[in-house]
């Protein structure tokens, strides 16, 4: 089956911490199709927010893109110039991120940071712009939108903040929705809603979304496929249900492995969870293994070196 | 009830805060923190606490703790109140119960050695010195996982993972019967989070401890505990032995939280079905309506806990038969 | 920046040094070779700073001077940096009434100009090095105690120091061994700064004449001894204040320099 024509394509991105400095990213290769859902799931220090970040161009120094390229529309988007990137930043490709509060203006009501978005990027005079900043409101489900468009960032609980943030990243109908952890400041119930609406929005939109997380019942939710990251290193790719049903990598299966699941408990005591360490040693993690690409798209890192 | 009074039993326990007043004329609000619980822990059992932010979860740790004075109720040990008047003093109180806290990095003073910090403590109670509190010391950091050179060392010397190590080492160094471990998963990535659950079970076999546990991961909660409470607005709504918790959700605060959960297992195809929940009485309401959001400020309406089944509690609306 | 501590730390050391070998260096006495045939000479040899109107060396008098100046600044500060420190915590600590005193006594001092609180202390002390210390040394902690407070009510919530708390140590252990330590580094920085300022207060109040009592020379009252020659002998008011200047400089510098390197943005503290 033809893959259509990817959306984003990075090719052996690899970032450094200054021009010596250790390496963040070891070449990551990964395409994201038109409309789709794409998962990076990894730990702490597993690269998955920098390569987010290498993205959308806001990686702050000294971390900087040392080799590789980011494809977007037939431009490179790391050989754009700042302003043209900036063009397509918040407009083609838009990104939320962990918390919202931080994210947003503290002196400036929500309202007028969403008509901002209409300013900037769609060329729209303030009362127009406002006006479909009150829309957009309404769009993220936030209760009587015209009242909250005059709020500011501290009178709203922190499930509409990040309501808020979504409905700034998606004002101007991106092609992709970059989410870095966007619910994991957000109570389990909140999160929920605010997951479904990402979900419905993009899918409305035809929005590609790629979404960051640790969390992989979220990942497991939310996308159609997924990549797995350890230490600066995309180690599997597949589709979700093959990835949760057949792990290929040793350090996927331990991360599977190592999370106890909801109502899977059975009577007669409690039984020890299996350790990462238990599948794949710690000095086996992290090695420069070759890519196996299948016709399929289904993609591991080699098993034999971690084995 | 048969046996010895339980190991600790939190007594009609409050905790109100008073909001600071945006203008002095405006009257003077209480925010319920914690409202009218009532716990029990039993000998080696861990009870876990769940709820999301703000429901008075850890405010009921801090005050199992002594770090937070209730408002109202008591905390019993073995029957022996330990607040009031005639309550133990602060030291007596460290060899009863000991907490182990969720931020890795903010629960050590980067200033102080680890060896320095667990050796304070027994110099402190008196227990031991010179070189055999060094042992002490020493054996501590291995039974936690750590190697006995690690106390010369400092915490920014440590991952996160083995910061949680430290401090477990930290808090069971005076040999407590009670352990509060508030979220002591939520900071760690999920590979450590496995090992640091191991653990702690195991330590709770070997030491034959008992845990508070004060959580919002569903999933690790059913997994380790023996009995589980779940809050809402300061109010437990249901609580129960784990199975009855988890297999049977009955208050519909606990069903909408399970259901929330978000599960990698649905993707295969079998989604779960949120398990059905406990018959109660003809006519029966639950307290309070989630449907709507409650006021912390305002007077809740009359409720009880109902028992619905063997050792399964639900709160409903109307006083208590 | 590195080169404010630096360049901060060279001054101090050269003032610090002048004042512990006065007694190698200064050429002459500074009080006793008083000799009012060679009074008022301009700089060269052997008088390399001038004279005075009673003849007596500059550059001796300012080498023993600043024995004067330092001591009051260090000592003055330190007890300062004690009273601000020891109700800083403590408010931060215990919070409540406590706290709201404090508070309010921060910044009552807060609104007196402290030279103008000192000069009452020292119209009732009379002067004199003991009450001079005494005088600034409580005048000029407000800064010090804000400073103590607010990273003490910061520190307080650390679960550090309710863990310190469940293991049963006293309210008095935890303020010295787990918040001290923690705020040792903005406290030096703030008193470092104060022993400028307070260098400064000692010449002024030694100015108006009422700090150091002469004949014992102290930068300040060789100002006012200096004040008549100005027109006739410059250089007697000229290098005092100079000393003056590189010595809070100094003392400023490196008070910067150590905020910079305590700076936790500066450091890499988490791996």
């Amino acid at each position: 089956m033809p893959n259509p024509d990817p959306l984003l394509s990075v090719r052996d991105l690899r970032v450094q911490v200054g021009r010596r400095g250790p390496q963040i990213l070891h070449g990551i290769n990964l395409d994201i199709l038109p409309g789709e859902t794409y998962g990076l799931v990894g730990e702490s220090g597993s690269g998955k927010s920098v390569t987010g970040l290498s993205i959308m161009g806001l990686l702050k120094r000294p971390l900087n893109v040392s080799a590789g390229s980011i494809h977007y529309q037939d431009q490179n988007l790391l050989k754009l110039a700042p302003r043209a990137r900036r063009r397509l930043r918040g407009d083609r490709i838009a990104m939320i991120f962990q918390e919202p509060m931080t994210a947003l203006n503290p002196v400036a009501s929500i309202g007028t940071q969403i008509a901002e978005m209409f300013v900037i990027h769609r060329g729209l005079d303030w009362p127009a712009a406002r006006r479909r900043a009150v829309e957009a409101l309404d769009s993220v489900q936030v209760p009587s939108p015209e009242e909250r468009a005059r709020a500011y960032p501290h009178q709203l609980s922190g499930g509409m903040r990040q309501r808020v943030m979504i409905a700034i990243a998606l004002a101007c109908r991106p092609d992709l929705l970059i989410a870095d952890e966007p619910t994991t400041a957000l109570d389990v119930t909140v999160q929920a809603g605010v997951l479904k609406l990402i979900d419905e929005l993009c899918r409305a939109e035809g929005t590609a979304v790629l979404l960051v997380s640790h969390d992989l019942g979220v990942i497991a939710n939310m996308c159609q496929r997924v990549g797995v990251m350890d230490r600066g290193r995309l180690i599997e790719e597949q589709d979700t249900v093959a990835l949760f049903s057949n792990p290929l990598h040793p350090y996927t299966r331990g991360l599977l492995a190592a999370r106890p699941r909801l109502g899977s408990r059975v009577e007669g005591g409690r039984k020890r969870l299996t350790e990462l360490e238990e599948i794949v040693p710690p000095n086996a993690r992290g090695h420069d293994a070759p890519t196996l690409v299948t016709p399929r798209g289904v993609r591991a890192a080699r098993a034999e070196a971690t084995a | 009830m048969t046996g010895p009074a339980p190991l600790l039993e939190i007594r009609d326990l409050s905790v109100h805060f008073a909001r600071p007043r945006p203008t002095i004329f405006h009257p003077a609000e209480m925010l319920r923190a914690v409202d009218h619980v009532d716990l029990t822990l039993h000998e080696g059992e861990c009870l876990s606490i769940v709820g999301e932010s703000g429901c008075g979860k850890s405010t009921t740790a801090l005050a199992v703790m002594g770090l937070q004075e209730p408002t109202a109720g008591t905390v019993l040990y073995r029957g022996k109140p330990l607040n009031g008047p005639g309550a133990p003093g602060r030291k007596e109180r460290a060899r009863i119960a000991q907490m182990v806290f969720q931020d890795p990095f903010a629960s050590l003073n980067p200033r102080i050695s680890i060896g320095r910090m667990l050796l304070a403590q027994l110099s402190l109670h008196g227990i031991a010195s010179g070189s055999e509190a060094r042992d002490r010391v020493a054996e501590m950091l291995t039974r936690v996982g750590l190697s006995p050179d690690h106390a010369r060392r400092f915490p920014h010397e440590f991952s996160g993972g083995q910061r949680q190590r430290i401090g477990i080492a930290r808090a069971l160094m005076l040999d407590p019967r009670i352990l509060v471990l508030d979220e002591p998963l939520s900071a760690l990535d999920v590979s450590i989070q496995a090992q640091i659950i191991n653990l702690l079970m195991e330590l709770q076999e070997r030491l034959k401890l008992s845990y508070i546990m004060i959580s919002h991961d569903l999933s690790v909660v059913e997994h380790v505990s023996d009995r589980v409470a779940v809050m809402y607005f300061g109010r437990v709504v249901e609580e129960g032995g784990w199975k009855q918790v988890f297999t049977t959700p009955t208050h519909p605060y606990t069903r909408r939280l399970i259901d929330s959960v978000p599960d990698m297992d649905a993707v295969l195809a079998q989604r779960r079905e949120l398990p059905p929940p406990a018959p109660v009485p003809d006519g029966a309401r639950f307290s309070p309506d989630i449907s709507a959001r409650p006021d912390p400020r305002t007077m809740p309406e009359p409720s009880h806990l109902a028992t619905i089944g063997p050792d399964h509690r639900v709160r409903l609306a109307g006083k208590a038969p | 920046m590195r080169f404010n501590f630096v360049f901060g730390l060279f001054l101090v050391s050269v003032v610090v040094l002048a004042a512990l070998l006065a007694g190698l260096l200064a050429p002459f006495h500074p009080i006793m070779d008083a000799d009012l045939m060679s009074s008022e000479l301009p700089p060269g040899a052997p008088h390399w700073m001038g004279t005075d109107a009673q003849g007596r060396d500059v550059l001796s008098r300012i080498l023993y001077g600043a024995r004067v100046s330092l001591m009051v600044g260090v000592v003055s500060q330190i007890i300062n940096s004690t009273i601000g420190a020891a109700l800083g915590i403590s408010a931060g600590y215990f919070g409540g009434v406590w706290d709201d005193f404090v508070n309010g006594l921060t910044n009552v001092m807060l609104a007196i100009p402290s030279l103008v609180f000192a000069l009452a202390i020292m119209a009732v002390l009379g002067p004199g090095l003991p009450s001079l210390l005494i005088a600034l040394g409580l005048t000029n902690w407000s800064w010090t105690c804000r400073i103590a407070r607010g990273s003490t009510l910061s520190l307080k919530s650390q679960s550090f120091v309710l863990a310190a708390k469940a293991a049963g140590f006293s309210d008095w252990n935890i303020m010295r061994t787990q918040i001290l330590p923690n705020i040792v580094g903005p406290l030096l920085v703030i008193g470092t700064l104060g022993i400028g300022s307070a260098v400064l207060a000692e010449a002024a109040l030694s100015f108006l004449g009422i700090g150091i009592r002469p004949p014992t020379p102290s930068w300040g009252n060789m100002l006012t001894d200096a004040r008549e020659l100005l027109r006739t002998a410059p250089w007697a008011a000229i290098f005092p204040g100079l000393a003056i200047f590189v010595t809070v400089l100094g003392f400023n510098l490196l008070g910067d320099g150590l905020r910079d390197m305590l700076d936790p943005h500066m450091r890499t503290r988490r791996e």
